[in-house]
């Protein structure tokens, strides 16, 4: 493919057994300047492709050793060779096989006898489309985390939400403006970047997903947009983590001289609505719903309760016994009609809070 | 009229979009072929894989049909059904008589070479 805008010439692969088919495939392909490289076989053809690139397949139905049926089904579960556009070719009278291949992932067809004229223009729009998705998969990879773009590559981009069973974790450094006041802009901005390093080490460490980042505070999904039937105690475990990673953070600044910081973290699961909210142009995968709000007011309440973690009933049904709590009661939170059932994960403080 | 052994008019549009040399090159690459897949339908139907005679069958069909011998590719086809059907009962008889096409289509084929 050319590195300067439109797709050029293409890497094609032609897997047909029958030598006449690929010489008269060859011909036309060669003409339209294309590289062609052949398999005779199915096995020979994903040998080739995996050792090689290629940004098309032309693949023949019926062959000895692995048939076409048997290529496009182990394409569609290699995930470094499901992307690559197939085209079938077959006869004319095989149209039930061609569909059956479409549904099975095979980008379009070509009936043989072949129409030179019908090749290049189903070649050309092919290789259109696989230059098109190449380009909207480098821009995923740089603008969404590497959960998300799976997903969406997965998936395809669309902007419709789902129920989701997931927790949600909201994080974020108590006082933090009095901290900021105090010292340099500098200095705030390299405590806020190793803040969200360590953060994101141990978010995404227990298959958690950052999903915004506001100043000093953050939110967290677990169990979006991957599934993940231990998400809530993956988010309490997060948790422990990240309180942790803060203290081992103070006991440094306290070595350096520098300003020590205290997290507040508040777990909520349940349901809640997942999808990517913004629009065609700019959009990000976000969560809402009762359990997210739920997840924030009770991080707010951690100043109260002065716990640094705090969960909800869900939550705390769904954790293994081994994470020990201290059963807060009802409280009652703002925004909420009636009281809450809290639980506190306390930890064990590394050294003696300033 | 009886159906001519090679329509003209697939080889004269193969021609038109590419070149009769390439054609050429097509055309001795099946005479070349062609042997080794009717001795496979030979081969296969004495073993009874009916999915390797469908298979020879098919190739047969398909590059009959390119180079235009299209009574011979219809045969094969006839043949082809029957493997797919895993039925070879009296496939025997059918694939003596595609011999003796194949013979008139190779003959067809090589004076269609050596016209001007």
């Amino acid at each position: 493919m050319s590195r300067n805008g439109r797709p050029g010439p293409g890497r094609l692969l032609v897997v047909d057994d029958n030598k006449v088919n690929r010489l008269l495939l060859a011909r036309g392909l060669q003409e339209q300047g294309h590289t062609v490289t052949f398999a005779e076989n199915g096995r020979e053809a994903l040998e080739v492709m995996r050792r090689q690139v290629f940004d098309l397949v032309l693949l023949d139905i019926l062959m000895p050793e692995l048939d076409g049926y048997q290529v496009l089904e182990q394409l569609t579960t290699d995930p470094d060779l499901r992307d690559i556009p197939v085209i079938v070719v077959s006869a004319m009278d095989e149209l039930d096989s061609v569909v059956k291949c479409i549904e099975m992932g095979a980008e379009d067809y070509l009936s043989k006898p072949l129409n030179p004229v019908l090749l290049k223009a189903r070649i050309g729009a092919c290789l259109e489309k696989k230059w098109l998705r190449d380009q909207q998969r480098e821009l995923i990879r740089k603008f969404a985390t590497s959960e998300v773009a799976d997903e969406l590559l997965a998936t395809g981009f669309s902007l419709g939400g789902k129920f989701v069973e997931a927790t949600a974790m909201f994080s974020d450094i108590r006082s933090f403006t009095t901290i900021a006041e105090s010292q340099s802009p500098e200095d705030t901005i390299e405590l806020l970047n190793t803040y969200y390093t360590l953060m994101f080490d141990a978010i995404s460490g227990q298959g958690g997903v950052v999903n915004q980042m506001v100043g000093d505070g953050l939110m967290a999904i677990f169990g979006a947009p991957a599934p993940n039937p231990d998400h809530a105690e993956c988010a309490v475990r997060a948790a422990r983590e990240m309180v942790e990673l803060v203290d081992l953070f103070n006991l440094d600044q306290a070595a350096q001289n520098k300003v020590q910081i205290q997290i507040g973290v508040g777990i909520a699961s349940g349901r809640v609505i997942a999808g990517y909210t913004g629009t065609q142009n700019r959009a990000t995968y976000t969560c809402v719903g009762d359990t997210v709000n739920l997840a924030a007011r009770l991080e707010a309440h951690t100043k109260v309760a002065g716990q640094p973690i705090l969960v909800d009933e869900n939550t705390h049904g769904q954790m293994s016994e081994a994470i020990k709590v201290e059963d807060l009661g009802p409280v009652q939170i703002k925004g909420k009609k009636d009281p809450v059932r809290v639980f506190a994960i306390p930890i064990a403080h590394l050294s003696p809070q300033a | 009229m009886p159906e001519p052994v090679i329509d003209r008019a697939t080889l004269e549009g193969l021609a038109s979009t590419t070149d009769k040399e390439f054609v050429g090159e097509l055309i001795d690459t099946f005479l070349e072929d062609a042997p080794t897949l009717l001795a496979a339908l030979s081969s296969t139907l004495e073993g009874q894989d009916a999915e390797g005679f469908r298979r020879a069958a098919h190739s047969l069909k398909s590059n009959g049909a390119s180079l235009g011998a299209m009574a011979f590719s219809g045969s094969a086809k006839e043949l082809e059904r029957m493997g797919k059907a895993g039925d070879l009962n009296g496939a025997a008889g059918r694939v003596e008589s595609l011999r003796a096409e194949f013979d008139q289509v190779m003959q067809a084929l090589r004076e269609y070479q050596h016209e001007p």
